[in-house]
């Protein structure tokens, strides 16, 4: 459904960020794009729902198509009705305004009233929480909350792909698994997901591919079975030691393993 | 304060006078209030101060005036109606070109800022304020033009109070605009507005297109100020008409504004008539003796300050949300 072939993406004309990565995400799969801070991620994902420009970025090299139109110039308004939704890192609610109208704001691109409806409808089956909230002012929701508004907010266009920028980014564990089960739940719905993570364990345990970015390259992908048993994803990622074992601070004479990807 | 006003109002004065000073207070009031909506909802829509609205005011009308009585359009081809409709028509072409002035104006100096830092947009549109507002007096000339309106000098005598029919359709026609745009904002153009102002990029990323609700807050801000201006220019304000001067009331409804609490509509009407009502009372209880006959020019700002200690945000504005 999407894919993003050999992209490359220049910030201030300088900065080259993404050194041409490739992925894909095939019709109602999830897949999950790992790495550590500044690896690229964000800008993967300005790249693909076209907010790059606000952040002085340009996209120099590769395409990205979309049910196989290309997209990779279009605004970001015409890239929504697509069928591209996303969830903001850091949450991103309109804090000023209530949750309904948040909802409503997330709705803009979907003109059809019935299909609304329903939207609306699916949101507050997924997130009873904001069906007791919808009249209150966003910005005093926990952060919780906060992120299954973001949430919902996305899901009110009907997206056919819902792009997830960090979701469990400040929530307690518990809460981290109920954002994990709604994602679960909104993909077998039929919506197609890139969960865009840090939390490796989180995202792999529900995705069918994984890639794994580091310094704007894609340097790892497959299955979440097969990463997962890789060592390196295993020190670097899961934090586990070689035998399996979680690492202690004890153990401070340790030698780190060399990323053999970098040599 | 108001009802301060209203008090020592009621106790050193006789009620005709009183609701003489209540009539003008609340029909000048309409024109503040007309004006601080169209500051609101650009501000609303840019998280901008618009400086360029004198400008605005001053062009509209003029608009009014080449419509209404230089060009006659489109009532030269309306001759089978009353004259009064033919007016009509010819005011309400002229507030829709005014709006189209707006649009133009925001598409031509503040779309390349999309983005940039809002001081520098905030200058930006002191640089349209001048630049429109030198051209427009071009236009205007040294003497001022009338805009012929039907209502012309006529009141209602009620014997305890005279309202002009002028002030009458002033206050008829600002209620009527409050409702609407009030219901506006509730539309999904109105809720992408407001996300617009709080936070760009989200809205962007909603599939809002950020520039065309730009342009629609300019086209109302535009028409609101041409409203105003007209209103402005007729018996009892200025009868004269429309001269270089007539940009600058747009200043004097800056405190209605800020009263009112910069993003609220409702606000900035209750503060338009505050603020009217403050200046009408001033005018007819302090006269000439109590710091010269400018003082209740100012009126309107000490107001604000006082609004301003108690209530920083205005009565009506949203405080910054901070969750702790």
């Amino acid at each position: 459904m999407l894919a993003v072939e050999n992209l490359e993406v220049v910030y201030n004309d300088v900065v080259l960020v993404l050194r041409g990565i490739s992925l894909e995400v095939p019709d109602g799969k999830i897949v999950a794009l790992l790495g550590t801070n500044g690896a690229g991620k964000t800008t993967t994902l300005r790249a693909i729902t076209g907010l790059l420009d606000m952040h002085e970025g340009d996209v120099t090299k590769g395409e990205i198509t979309f049910d196989g139109a290309d997209i990779t110039e279009e605004d970001p308004a015409a890239r929504v009705r697509r069928g591209i939704s996303q969830v903001m890192e850091g949450r991103r609610v309109f804090a000023e305004m209530t949750v309904d109208d948040n909802l409503r704001a997330g709705a803009y691109s979907n003109r059809d009233a019935n299909l609304v409806k329903e939207a609306r409808e699916r949101v507050m089956t997924l997130f009873p929480k904001l069906a007791d909230r919808r009249n209150a002012t966003a910005g005093y929701l926990s952060g919780g909350e906060q992120q299954m508004l973001a949430i919902g907010r996305a899901l009110m266009q009907v997206p056919k792909l819902l792009i997830l920028d960090e979701p469990s980014l400040g929530l307690a564990p518990l809460l981290v698994q109920e954002v994990r089960d709604i994602i679960v739940e909104i993909n077998s719905q039929g919506t197609a997901v890139l969960l865009i993570e840090q939390n490796a364990n989180m995202a792999l345990s529900i995705a069918d591919y994984g890639y794994i970015m580091e310094t704007g390259k894609m340097v790892m992908d497959g299955d979440p079975g097969k990463l997962l048993k890789d060592e390196d994803v295993k020190e670097f990622y899961l934090g586990l030691h070689t035998t399996g074992e979680q690492k202690s601070f004890r153990d401070v004479k340790h030698y780190k393993r060399r990323k053999r990807w970098l040599s | 304060m108001i009802t301060g006003l209203v008090v020592l109002a009621q106790a050193t004065a006789d009620g005709n006078a009183f609701a003489q000073m209540l009539v003008g207070g609340i029909s000048f009031g309409a024109i503040y209030a007309l004006l601080a909506m169209g500051f609101v909802i650009i501000f609303k829509a840019t998280s901008v101060i618009n400086f360029a609205h004198g400008a605005l005011t001053g062009l509209g009308a003029f608009l009014v005036v080449a419509f209404a009585t230089v060009l006659d359009f489109p009532g030269r081809f309306l001759t089978s109606f009353p004259e009064w409709a033919q007016w009509t028509a010819n005011v309400l072409t002229a507030f829709a070109v005014a709006a189209l002035f707006g649009v133009l104006i925001e598409r031509v100096f503040l779309r390349p800022m999309v983005g940039e830092a809002l001081f520098a947009v905030a200058i930006v549109t002191l640089g349209i304020d001048i630049v429109v507002r030198t051209i427009t007096n071009d236009f205007i000339g040294t003497q001022p033009r009338p805009v012929g309106a039907p209502w012309g000098l006529n009141v209602i005598d009620l014997g305890w109070v005279i309202i002009a029919w002028s002030e009458v359709i002033q206050i008829v026609v600002t209620v009527v605009l409050l409702v609407a745009i009030a219901m506006f904002l509730r539309t999904r153009t109105g809720v992408a507005m407001r996300a617009t102002a709080f936070d760009q990029e989200t809205a962007r990323a909603q599939g809002v297109n950020v520039g065309r609700v730009f342009s629609v807050a300019w086209a109302i801000g535009a028409f609101l100020a041409a409203v105003a201006g007209l209103f402005y220019s007729v018996f009892p304000r200025r009868a004269t008409g429309v001269d270089q001067a007539t940009a600058f009331i747009a200043f004097r409804a800056f405190p209605a504004v800020i009263i009112g609490g910069l993003d609220s509509i409702p606000g900035a009407v209750v503060g338009g008539f505050a603020v009217g009502i403050a200046e009408s009372a001033a005018n007819t209880y302090l006269g000439f003796e109590f710091l010269g006959n400018g003082f209740p020019g100012i009126v309107g700002y000490l107001l604000m300050m006082v609004v301003l200690l108690i209530r920083p945000y205005g009565l009506f504005g949203t405080p910054e949300i901070r969750r702790v």
